[in-house]
């Protein structure tokens, strides 16, 4: 579910930092930047974990904080696979069952990777597995807030980083500028979708398989 | 920024809700006042995050038993993901270890199935809540252990 990921990265400490460990101040940059955001390619991070090394500092004409090359691991929300997990269903709509871990929303399960055979019920807005048995269909239905454990089948990065007249496709960010916050209110994409399956035995509501 | 490794190492759940919990503790040490501002960010993913940690097997686990978990589980061959996710989920039916482990059907026998479910829950601390035979003591007991 996590995994550690080693970066390199020139983090800018401000003058008015000087007085603190410069490892301390840097751990707090990186986490200002990078905390709760999504990397492309490379998952949601949550915290550093550690600093590998530091190269030298540097101080630049015309700028009186030190520039400093870091050398650190991160740790990061990237599931491998066909790991499973465990989440929350947020609610249901016509394009599946979207499911929340509370740190990470964007998990979506489509109507064809839910158990079958799956009805959505227009009229309550949501899924259910008519589950047959010997003395007939029994419908189960994915209510919100219930737990459901799914199996991740696949993963979508989408670039939200702002374009420029040429289509430049790396996030290659300057370092020292931070990602604009009102990126994420314009576009509603998400820049790292889940896509989940239940459609194997033991996967969806623990209800389901307790008893 | 540059990323030199996508994929340096693997962490238990336990290793992030250890880092996690150890950060938090030494934030709050070291005062809010000068140092928090402009880390939000870091604070909603932290609460988010330990939020949902505190809820799964992890948060009950400690050094000694993982490694206790990862000698008793050499043995059975299992893969380094097979044995993260049974550490960070602690299956208790023969349903979740099929999940878990890839073909189970051919690399393990119901006797081995029957086995792996025994050590895990032996090794590996179960919640008080379903070890609690009456529902009221289990809260209690959750909400102890919270706190």
């Amino acid at each position: 579910m996590f995994v550690l990921v080693e970066m390199v990265d020139t983090v800018r400490i401000p003058p008015w930092n000087f007085q603190r460990q410069l490892n301390e101040a840097i751990a707090e940059e990186l986490n200002k930047k990078l905390a709760n955001k999504v990397v492309y390619n490379v998952g949601l991070c949550i915290c550093l974990y550690d600093i590998t090394k530091l190269d030298d500092s540097y101080i630049f004409p015309g700028d009186g904080a030190s520039h400093t090359i870091v050398h650190f691991r991160y740790v990061v929300f990237h599931p491998f696979l066909d790991e499973i997990l465990l989440g929350k269903i947020k609610y249901c709509s016509q394009e599946g069952v979207h499911v929340t871990m509370g740190f990470f929303d964007d998990i979506l399960i489509p109507p064809e990777s839910l158990q079958q055979p799956a009805k959505f019920d227009e009229a309550e807005q949501v899924w259910l597995w008519e589950y047959e048995t010997d003395e007939g269909a029994h419908d189960l239905y994915m209510d919100q807030g219930e737990d459901i454990r799914f199996r991740v089948t696949d993963e979508i990065f989408v670039d939200t980083s702002p374009t420029g007249p040429a289509t430049a496709d790396l996030p290659a960010q300057p370092p020292t500028v931070p990602p604009p916050a009102e990126e994420i209110v314009e576009k509603k994409e998400a820049p790292y979708t889940l896509i989940g399956t239940i459609c194997d035995p033991g996967l969806g509501l623990l209800s389901w398989w307790n008893s | 920024m540059e990323v030199k490794n996508a994929n340096a190492a693997m962490l238990s759940n336990y290793e992030v809700f250890k880092l996690l919990t150890d950060l938090k503790e030494q934030r709050k040490d070291s005062g809010k006042s000068k140092n928090s501002t402009g880390q939000q960010n870091l604070n909603t993913i932290m609460y988010e995050t330990l939020k949902y940690l505190s809820k799964t097997p992890c948060s009950r686990q400690n050094p000694e038993i993982v490694k206790e978990f990862l000698t008793t589980m050499m043995p059975h061959k299992l893969t380094k993901a097979e044995k993260l996710q049974l550490l960070n989920h602690r299956p208790q039916t023969a349903v979740e270890i099929q999940l878990m482990v890839e073909e189970s059907e051919e690399r393990l026998s119901e006797e081995q199935i029957e086995e792996l479910i025994h050590t895990v829950a032996a090794v590996l601390p179960g919640d008080p809540e379903q070890e609690n035979a009456a529902p009221a003591d289990a809260e209690m007991g959750e909400a102890v252990e919270q706190s």
